[in-house]
């Protein structure tokens, strides 16, 4: 790694701080704010008190951090089930900000955040760009989506108040995007790596050499990427790549980032507690031990989640980081514990799919998700086996049937859907059951 | 007067239609006429065939959608101006025809005229009246 000035100014960013607590003062710290997280969620929070009451415990049995062991974990179809508002903490008065996911059947799961939580998640933000060796004077073009995504005001939050131009390009036009970089002379980029990918393509296509560019960094999140990804990001476009982490029920990006040291993601513990768990057994494992993530948000005030299931798998990162942070760091995620596909950034459940065939057709037919990437761009096609009752001998009205999956399917996962209807018994089948996804993209 | 026509979906790849063709020859099944209506993505095969049901249950057995349809077959003569006399007895009926497709008869100078209505029995009773013959589906497969 190059330690120029400059890093080491970015790194001594204000709100970089509390990345260098001493470990023995962080768990002092993470202990205080876990008992008056834990309180907060059972004295506000139905669901939570509830499943706490069942296990016979209250908030004065956290006594030491190994304690959170004993309370409930929360899983997404919680946040599905309680909608719109039954985990929310907070009054609406004090609510200033929504966000959403899509959640695993039709209703998204939305999250809420106070002034504080806002600020929390700025903080965190700046922290994650500090460590990127990004600071006041660079120029941030975010091109992640804008609106319910956390993502593209996440980013953009962050990357103010670290003193930075910011251009809010937010997703898509990728014409203009090149534009953009090009002309303001764009030091870095926020947005998913595959988006990046495309990016290069595009600008390859228009004559565009971003390695020619003041372009240095990009700070890539939202979907899980590779090694081999980074080493072809970084060879096209002569940028340092950096992997962040996050998630929309816990904060959204910001949970985590690499430093520049790039040995894995440093998780804001201050904020976000991390334990591993084995995904099946649910039993806590050591440090070093592969297994599911899971998060307990140790400040958020409107929507506290007590050891929520991310289903990413991952270990946490034994020793310290050569930057010399307290921050225990996670490895990069490969894969998940559940069947969540995620799709440009988007969270993308088959079951979603399932629920909107059986929504159309009465009985679900065999359907397959066949994912590809072209030009860096993720593409979703549901193939759909035609049975006896969808059939029909005019074109138009398969057509018509067609246009319905298609439009429903968009509507429920809010990304872009080919429907191609296949023949019955094409699709093949293990054991009776159809294989519910082909994922032909490769880094 | 109502005739079943055979559907069947197939997909527009190669190869997708000529393996049902195959099945129905090895059975000894003649296909007396034959539609495809195309799409990029798929099709669908409307063939009147010598025994549908047979037909039907060969196609099924081997996974394939086959769907029997009501159709009407007409006979014009095979001339300019045949076609146009027959929809010129539709005219303001009100009925729609959702489909068509035509072929020679073997007998004769006439011409066959298959039609999908969307309301059949009003279509034929308007044709009768209008002294079109309208084919049973026995004088259609005989040759």
């Amino acid at each position: 790694m190059n330690s120029t000035l400059e890093t080491r100014v970015a790194d001594c960013h204000p709100a970089s701080v509390p990345d260098y607590i001493p470990v023995p003062e962080l768990r002092d710290l993470q202990l205080g704010r876990m008992q008056a997280v834990v309180t907060r969620a059972w004295q506000q929070v139905k669901l939570f008190r509830s499943r706490m009451n069942d296990r016979g415990i209250e908030p004065g049995d956290i006594r030491s951090l190994e304690d959170i062991a004993k309370l409930p974990f929360t899983v997404k179809t919680d946040l599905r089930d309680t909608y719109p508002t039954g985990l929310f903490a907070s009054s609406m008065k004090d609510v200033v900000r929504l966000h959403a996911s899509s959640g695993t059947t039709g209703k998204p799961i939305v999250v809420a955040y106070t002034r504080e939580d806002i600020d929390v998640w700025t903080s965190v933000l700046v922290r994650c760009l500090a460590g990127c060796g990004l600071h006041r004077g660079d120029i941030i073009q975010v091109a992640y989506g804008y609106g319910l995504f956390t993502g593209g005001l996440g980013a953009h939050y962050g990357a103010e108040a670290l003193g930075a131009a910011v251009i809010p390009a937010s997703g898509g036009n990728a014409d203009r995007q090149i534009m953009l970089m090009k002309d303001f002379g764009v030091t870095a980029m926020c947005c998913t790596p595959t988006y990046f990918l495309h990016l290069i393509d595009r600008a390859a296509d228009l004559g565009v050499d971003l390695r020619e560019l003041p372009l240095r960094a990009g700070v890539f999140g939202a979907e899980p990427w590779t090694d081999s990804m980074r080493k072809r990001i970084e060879g096209a476009s002569n940028i340092e790549a950096f992997d962040i982490y996050g998630l929309t029920e816990i904060i959204g990006p910001g949970v985590g980032c690499e430093c520049r040291y790039h040995q894995g993601l440093h998780i804001f513990e201050d904020h976000f507690y991390p334990e591993i768990i084995d995904p099946e057994t649910c039993e806590p494992l050591p440090d070093g031990t592969e297994g599911e993530l899971v998060l307990t948000t140790l400040s958020k005030q409107a929507m506290p989640m007590i050891r929520y299931r991310t289903r990413d798998i991952t270990r946490i990162l034994p020793g310290t980081c050569e930057c010399g942070r307290a921050m225990r760091r996670i490895a990069r995620i490969g894969r998940r514990s559940d069947d969540m596909l995620i799709i440009r950034g988007v969270n993308v459940f088959p079951s979603q799919v399932e629920s909107v065939l059986l929504e159309i057709e009465g009985t679900l037919p065999h359907y397959q998700i066949i994912l590809t990437r072209t030009q860096g761009l993720d593409q979703m096609e549901v193939q759909v086996e035609v049975t006896p009752q969808m059939f029909n001998d005019k074109i138009g009205a398969l057509q018509g049937l067609q246009g319905k999956i298609q439009s429903a399917l968009d509507h429920v996962l809010g990304i872009r859907v080919k429907v191609a209807l296949v023949e019955a018994f094409t699709i093949q089948r293990s054991e009776g059951k159809a294989k519910r996804v082909i994922d032909r993209r490769t880094s | 007067m109502k005739i079943q026509q055979l559907s069947l979906f197939v997909e527009n790849k190669p190869g997708h239609t000529a393996a049902p063709a195959r099945l129905l020859a090895n059975e000894g099944i003649d296909i007396r006429a034959l539609y495809l209506a195309d799409t990029e993505q798929y099709g669908i095969v409307r063939m009147i065939v010598s025994d549908w049901k047979k037909a039907a249950g060969i196609l099924e057995a081997h996974g394939y959608i086959a769907k029997p349809t009501e159709v009407i077959a007409v006979e014009v003569p095979d001339r300019p101006g045949g076609m146009a006399d027959v929809l010129g007895a539709l005219d303001g009926s009100g009925i729609n025809i959702e489909y068509m497709y035509a072929f020679p008869y073997p007998r004769g100078d006439q011409a066959i005229l298959i039609f999908r209505f969307n309301d059949p029995d009003a279509a034929i009773a308007r044709l009768k009246t209008a002294g079109i013959n309208v084919v049973a589906g026995d004088d259609l497969l005989k040759k």
